[in-house]
């Protein structure tokens, strides 16, 4: 390992991937291996997560595609310095924003979309021209082992590595001084990064979770609930099992509406898995366990009113709904991230608010809702990573809405943009002349200068030429 | 020495005069500010922020007229502090911190409708239709920690762009720099809302228990270590940070220069910026071995100058700041590899805290001068025999906040700055790019995380929350199981903007 770090590092500091070229060319040739590969894709993720192909191309082939387009499409006018103004106080001079790479960076990747959430903060490492360690999870080990052996055959082998390994290999890796560490996972081990990279005092931007609440209100069109229990169970089941960071993980909706829904969602259940052959297993047996355990207590397994069957041997788990599960469950207090969907009714619906507010801020809220004073207090009064009405996951697929937490979900935010500024430096630069000197600036300080300065900061003009010609002391 | 005040970092003391204000301005003298204090005033702090009193713009805008109004009112207890603090001259005090404070107010003010608006983006044809927007809104409850040597404004700068981002806080100002820390105490609650905004005053233990409440934001300034802790701490609650942290701000000086020029606008930015204590300040130069004379001469006759045949009698060079520091200091010239290379100044007084401005030719690059930051009135002047290598030089070293270069080759200034690494670069001038809110201030790598200054402070106190509406027209039915080739096939198309799969995908709507 030390040997590989050293390489990058060495690679780094010769200054290659400073060019635009270069980081064109790793673009490109991402662009290659994602189409090459896919095939090889889909079947790390089929093996990793029983993931459907068209699942693994919706979320994390086909959005990897549009990602890079968009940063090869964007590259240039990104790298460009920026112009800014500058104060009259200081003419005359330029002053610039000119983006730099931070460096040598390491992107740990969670395992729900291992080749997505590896690849996509590599468009935006690549883009700003740094070095770059990807350490995928463990936990997807046939998608670590395809970025292992793909990445290096595709792009600069000296500069973007991957190194797989368990918890002893990313310990090993943090133990190391990095220009930026990005990270996706757990708040557990997103504290332990943070705390690592704080002794080298090393920026990080950690994309954590958190419980995703749906808001359901009431809809007075029949073919909009219907659209909207598709696009909720679109954010949850479909979305890899519901083992999404941004998939739903309840939803709230008023008492009297509550068995209406349920049963749309039951009905929909149905007709998107005749079979269940197209739903994402559970990721292992640990997950497994958890997820069991979660439903096991009595007081939670008697609001079961859809669903909770289970194969540990196939690490399935029916499709499974709750009805008001006691609100200090563990189901109702820690993210969920599986197949099991608490329904919590509320008086009014305008409860919600408060519902939410007393929680941890998670990294997507959604509201189905056509009452625009509920959707204008929701976006004043809540705050998460975004708000999404009337439908559930697309902001992941906007380049232009930063994707990021906040509060306990996580802060930093990528996608677009916001990647390539994610790892870069914005370097202030400023460039005078030596003409026009001003002679107030320099001690000794006589009594003069002092008022001729504050003439000078008070933008008062005519003191100020006064003082110039000596008609003013 | 003042009675009482502490001078002296690493000592534990309980918290003097003025202190938290909890429950609407009631002060609580004398006690210490411990854990359960500490968790009282976050308490406080965020049942001001649940109320919601902090988002509108009226509130923000009457905080940020009222601290106007304060430097305003208070512009002579402040120079007084300050000179209290560091024996500040006047025109320092004006110049970089009254004036550069009131600006960042009146900016912030005249800016603050415009950055609290909602951004509207573009949205994908993928999410069509479909209306995307980006709202800034605070982060919450933030704790500002401040520096010593710029005490009034490292403290209320950042405290503006807290404010105008619509956040509660805390400050905690440094007890390194006593005078300037009580006057906030005494007199910033006067002028802003107390339910929101808070000064606590105290040393190590106070801002150890301040680090283990939950923050929504850790704003600090000041060196290395303290940073690190800072970090530690606030990834206990997963609190993001930025890090106003410092380093050896380098100058290199080519022979193509304007020489009395560069002579005058290095020496302000070394000892006209709190007598070499200031982040930005230049640490060292480097220069070729052949323009080495001229330089010294011109630096020597402009110190001359500037502060006549004895500059400890100058009442235009601030002291240093405290016993430690000055120690520190005055280590680094008895080191005995060092004291032979003083080519000019060396002098000190150690009852009054000051030391001379001091240049050195050619430190050996071993020594704890040349190692650590040196955050006070000696400059080096390292040699080389060609330029390039005075590049090579700031390579090997930590990233620094500022580095400069003073030069008339646009070819060489151009290298500067597609090569060197800091913070921040100004070419042929030192400091100024401090004063120009357009530009983001902060630092890289060892020299910090994050920026401020302008928007930039702004942005720093807020999370950018991505808002999408979507309608309940363009139900693109794809995007569901079971998956047949079809859906796959539009899903494509959709994902990756063919006109085509996209029309397919509108026929598929309004109906299912």
């Amino acid at each position: 390992m030390e040997g590989e770090l050293k390489e990058v590092r060495e690679a780094y500091e010769s200054g290659k991937t400073r060019s635009l070229s270069w980081r064109l060319s790793q673009l490109k040739a991402l662009l290659r291996l994602l189409y090459d590969k896919e095939d090889d894709i889909f079947k790390a993720l089929e093996q990793d997560l029983g993931k459907h192909r068209a699942e693994a191309y919706r979320d994390e082939v086909g959005l990897l595609i549009k990602s890079v387009n968009y940063a090869i499409g964007n590259l240039r006018k990104w790298m460009t310095p920026n112009k800014v103004s500058v104060p009259l106080v200081a003419f005359p001079s330029r002053a610039d924003i000119v983006p730099e790479p931070l460096g040598v960076v390491l992107i740990f990747s969670s395992w729900n979309f291992p080749i997505g959430l590896s690849l996509e903060p590599l468009i935006g490492a690549i883009s700003a021209g740094n070095g770059i360690i990807i350490k995928p999870s463990e936990l997807a080990p046939e998608s670590a082992e395809f970025l292992a052996r793909s990445v290096s055959k595709y792009l600069d082998d000296k500069l973007v590595k991957v190194i797989t390994g368990g918890p002893d290999a990313g310990q090993k890796l943090l133990d190391h001084k990095w220009d930026k560490i990005f990270f996706t996972g757990s708040p557990r081990v997103g504290r332990i990064v943070m705390a690592a990279a704080a002794k080298h005092l090393t920026p990080v931007s950690l994309e954590l979770g958190g419980k995703c609440p749906a808001i359901m209100d009431s809809l007075t069109n029949a073919r909009d609930r219907k659209i909207a229990v598709r696009r909720i169970i679109g954010g949850k089941w479909v979305a890899c099992s519901g083992q999404a960071c941004i998939g739903v993980d309840y939803i709230l909706v008023e008492e009297k509406f509550a068995p209406i829904l349920i049963d749309m969602l039951k009905a929909t259940i149905k007709k998107f898995y005749p079979e269940f052959d197209t739903l994402s297993k559970i990721i292992n047996k640990h997950h497994f366990q958890r997820l069991a355990s979660l439903i096991k207590d009595p007081s939670v397994a008697d609001t079961i009113v859809h669903g909770g069957s289970m194969d540990s041997d196939k690490l399935f788990i029916e499709p499974t709904i709750l009805l008001d599960p006691p609100l200090d469950a563990e189901i109702m207090t820690e993210e969920i991230f599986g197949p099991l969907l608490p329904v919590i009714t509320v008086k009014k619906i305008e409860d919600s608010i408060d519902f939410i507010r007393t929680r941890p801020k998670p990294l997507a809220i959604y509201a189905f809702t056509q009452d625009e004073k509920l959707k204008n207090r929701l976006v004043s009064e809540t705050s998460s990573g975004s708000l999404t009405f009337n439908d559930t996951m697309l902001q992941f697929a906007i380049d232009t809405l930063p994707f990021g937490g906040v509060g306990a979900s996580g802060f930093g935010q990528y996608h677009g943009k916001f990647s390539f500024d994610m790892f870069s430096h914005k370097k202030s630069v400023m460039r005078r002349s030596f003409l026009l000197e001003y002679s107030f600036r320099y001690p000794p300080w006589d009594g003069w200068k002092l008022p001729f300065m504050r003439s000078v900061f008070h933008f008062d003009y005519v003191s100020l030429l006064l003082r110039l010609l000596g008609l003013k002391r | 020495m003042k009675e009482g005040s502490e001078t002296k970092l690493g000592e534990d003391y309980k918290v003097r005069g003025g202190s938290a204000h909890i429950d609407g301005g009631e002060k609580m003298e004398g006690g210490a500010f411990d854990g359960a204090r500490a968790a009282e005033l976050t308490a406080e702090l965020r049942r001001s922020f649940d109320s919601g009193r902090t988002r509108s713009y009226e509130w923000r805008a009457a905080q940020l007229k009222g601290i106007a109004r304060m430097i305003e009112e208070k512009e002579a207890d402040i120079m007084a502090a300050l000179h209290d603090d560091l024996a500040k001259p006047q025109m320092e005090s004006f110049l970089h911190e009254i004036s550069l404070a009131k600006a960042s107010c009146t900016f912030a003010l005249k800016e603050l409708k415009r950055w609290m608006k909602p951004e509207k983006v573009p949205a994908s044809i993928t999410t069509f239709p479909s209306s995307a927007v980006i709202l800034p809104e605070p982060l919450g409850i933030a704790l500002i920690i401040s520096a010593w040597n710029y005490p009034f404004l490292l403290s209320i700068d950042p405290v503006i762009g807290a404010i105008a981002a619509g956040n509660a806080v805390a400050l905690k100002p440094s007890e390194v720099s006593p005078a300037t820390s009580s006057l906030f105490a005494k007199v910033l609650p006067t002028y802003v809302d107390n339910s929101c905004i808070k000064v606590v005053e105290g040393s190590i233990s106070e801002t150890t228990v301040l680090l283990e409440q939950k923050w929504d934001k850790i704003f600090y300034t000041g060196s290395k270590n303290v940073g690190r802790i800072v970090m530690v701490a606030a990834a206990k609650h997963l609190t993001p940070v930025t890090l106003e942290l410092g380093g050896k701000s380098p100058v290199i000086v080519d022979s193509n220069v304007n020489i009395k020029v560069t002579a005058k606008r290095i020496a302000v930015g070394k000892w006209g910026s709190n007598n070499g204590q200031a982040c930005i300040a230049p640490d060292y130069i480097l220069t070729t071995k052949a323009f080495a004379k001229t330089l010294v001469d011109a630096l020597k006759i402009t110190l001359d100058k500037f502060y006549g045949k004895d500059p400890l009698e100058s009442a235009d060079l601030s002291r240093v700041v405290n016993d430690k520091h000055f120690s520190r200091l005055t280590n680094l010239l008895n080191d005995q590899n060092v004291s032979g290379t003083i080519i000019y100044g060396g002098q000190w007084d150690e009852k009054r805290l000051k030391i001379a401005p001091t240049l050195l030719l050619d430190v050996p690059h071993d020594t704890m001068m040349m190692d650590e930051e040196i955050f006070g009135p000696l400059l080096p002047i390292i040699t080389f025999e060609k330029i390039e290598q005075c590049f090579d030089f700031i390579q090997s070293k930590e990233k620094p906040l500022a580095a400069y270069l003073f030069t008339k080759d646009k070819k060489l200034e151009e290298k500067f700055v597609q090569t060197v690494s800091a913070g921040g670069i100004l070419i042929n001038d030192t400091g100024l790019h401090f004063a120009n809110p357009h530009l983001p201030f902060g630092g890289v790598g060892e020299s910090g995380i994050g920026a401020y200054h302008g928007k930039f402070s702004f942005d720093t106190f807020s999370h950018k929350k991505a808002v999408l509406s979507r309608s309940f027209a363009g139900e693109a039915s794809a995007r569901y199981p079971p998956y047949t080739q079809q859906k796959q096939k539009i899903l494509r198309g959709l994902i990756n903007g063919s006109f085509i799969a996209l029309l397919l995908a509108l026929i598929g709507w309004p109906r299912d």
